[in-house]
């Protein structure tokens, strides 16, 4: 969770949003004043599809959600906790309860930069999501991997979750919906989710366990850890950038007729960490950098 | 005319005196299916939007449904039983005709706002209405709404606000001011008044929204 691209993923879904707006008058986009300048173009190209509501993520949400219901496919778009925190409800009964689908794209993650503190931050949004049924979410873990899930996002009518952030991995991995094999070894199955993949492979080296990635979490690809799980001993550990312990309910979903043991590594839900610096110093806090995700494995592990 | 109303009233609260002709919604809600609407089917695309956004008390809109063929009035017995389409709040996935979901206050304006965009982006003739009420504008997602609807230009939105004098801390200068300060056309009627009613929902408004506050006196 080291490298940062010059070619942020922020970028490269302003890129890929541009042309899908172009492509298909079926596309619509409701902005809050984040992200306007990215957009400076399709604005003007397309001022009847591409709205700016200015600061007002409750109003944006519920545009979006009268978009879908005139048969536009709708992306919502601003930092995560104005995305999914401050206009939960409306996520909730202007999209889901009113029978339609969106997709929201959202910046800053977990604590890409602390130094704006914790109104910034937003490590429970993929968790909060999950907690509402029919939800597709990804959390790409390099710029090249968010063209094709947005492509696949605004090709259907349904509800997807998009997570982007500053932090990636060195080299981006396949699209394909299901767990990527990355490593196999014997000891235990550690699945890293998004921009963990480096640290994960890093703390990893020399360690005999499966290594799988994923870029979506929800749908979790049951198949895919019990397939790991067959060919190694039955410990999962599965490194995610948000809060700890959001898919550990998938996995024991997927392991319901298979003993195991499991492991969560992410955000820690008993502190709020009042501190600014850099999002590296960070990951030493949550245990998520190299070092920490290893010794979370090797207490794992015995 | 609303008498018509009152046995289906009837049959999802056993009263036939006095609640159907207490609802505050009742008289535009009428005036609107009977006058002012056009819809040649609830799947047509270029049919005009009823939104209720005040989604508490829905029988007088359950009636109305009922009296212009978009439910069998036998549904209305069913009313709130667990395998009813009929709940205290409507779901537009279980009610023909039902344009939204609602229930928590604050949402229809909005999702308004996002209909007669998309309606407009479509150069539809379609036109979207949505009923609030005074007590429901206490919710800060409407004034997002009020302000983003004058400042797009939406000439195919219509709100109506019901005020029957339920906020808790009222709306010094009056409710239309909140809406004409930002751009929108304003009107404010007698809301058991038809004829009223009828002229304003039909007033032109090109280029920007209109709000018609119906003021229901308390008796």
């Amino acid at each position: 969770m080291t490298t940062l691209d010059t070619r942020t993923m922020r970028e490269a879904f302003a890129v890929s949003m541009t042309e899908a707006l172009d492509q298909d008058p079926r596309v619509a986009l409701v902005l809050a004043a984040i992200s306007v300048d990215l957009f400076a173009g399709p604005l003007e190209a397309h001022p009847d599809r591409v709205v700016n509501v200015g600061i007002r993520e409750q109003a944006m949400v519920g545009v979006a959600g009268g978009l879908a219901l005139t048969g536009f496919r709708p992306v919502v778009h601003t930092y995560a906790p104005f995305l999914v925190e401050r206009p939960y409800e409306q996520v909730k009964l202007d999209l889901g309860h009113q029978g339609v689908g969106a997709v929201l794209v959202s910046v800053g993650a977990s604590y890409d930069n602390p130094a704006m503190g914790r109104t910034h931050q937003a490590p429970a949004d993929v968790a909060l999501i999950d907690s509402l049924p029919g939800w597709t979410v990804h959390v790409p873990g390099h710029p090249d991997e968010v063209a094709p899930l947005l492509t696949g996002a605004l090709a259907g009518d349904g509800l997807v979750y998009v997570r982007l952030s500053m932090r990636s991995n060195s080299t981006a991995q396949p699209v394909t919906g299901e767990f990527v094999p990355v490593r196999h070894g014997s000891l235990g199955v550690v699945l890293a989710v998004g921009p963990t993949l480096d640290a994960v492979l890093a703390a990893t080296e020399g360690v005999d366990v499966s290594v799988l990635y994923t870029p979506t979490v929800r749908p979790f690809d049951h198949a895919g850890l019990r397939a790991a799980v067959q060919s190694a001993a039955p410990n999962v550990l599965v490194v995610e950038p948000y809060l700890a312990g959001t898919s550990a309910h998938a996995v024991a979903g997927a392991l319901a007729d298979t003993p195991h043991r499991q492991r969560s590594a992410g955000v820690r839900r008993d502190v709020e960490v009042r501190a600014y610096g850099t999002a590296a110093q960070h990951d030493e806090v949550h245990g998520l950098d190299a070092a920490g995700i290893a010794r979370t494995l090797r207490d794992f592990l015995g | 005319m609303t008498h018509a109303l009152a046995p289906l009233f009837a049959r999802m609260t056993g009263d036939e005196k006095h609640e159907w002709a207490a609802a505050s919604t009742l008289d535009v809600l009428w005036v609107l299916y009977d006058r002012v609407l056009r819809i040649d089917g609830p799947d047509d695309p270029d049919r005009d939007r009823f939104l209720l956004s005040k989604g508490h008390g829905p029988m007088a809109f359950y009636a109305v449904l009922a009296a212009k063929g978009f439910l069998d009035p036998s549904t209305l017995d069913t009313w709130t039983r667990f395998d009813s389409i009929l709940g205290h709040h409507p779901d537009r996935t279980l009610v023909p005709g039902a344009e939204i979901g609602s229930g928590s206050l604050g949402h229809g304006l909005p999702i308004a706002v996002g209909q007669a965009l998309g309606l407009r982006a479509r150069q539809s003739p379609a036109r979207v209405f949505v009923l609030v009420g005074d007590g429901e504008l206490d919710e800060g997602s409407n004034h997002e709404a009020i302000a983003v609807a004058a400042r797009l230009g939406l000439g195919n939105l219509t709100a109506i606000v019901v005020d029957n004098h339920s906020s808790n801390h009222g709306w010094p200068g009056g409710i239309a001011s909140r809406f004409t300060v930002e751009g929108w056309a304003g009107i404010t009627v007698d809301g058991r008044d038809h004829v009223a009613l009828h002229a304003a929902l039909t007033e032109d408004h090109p280029g920007g929204p209109l709000v018609v506050v119906a003021d229901i006196r308390k008796s």
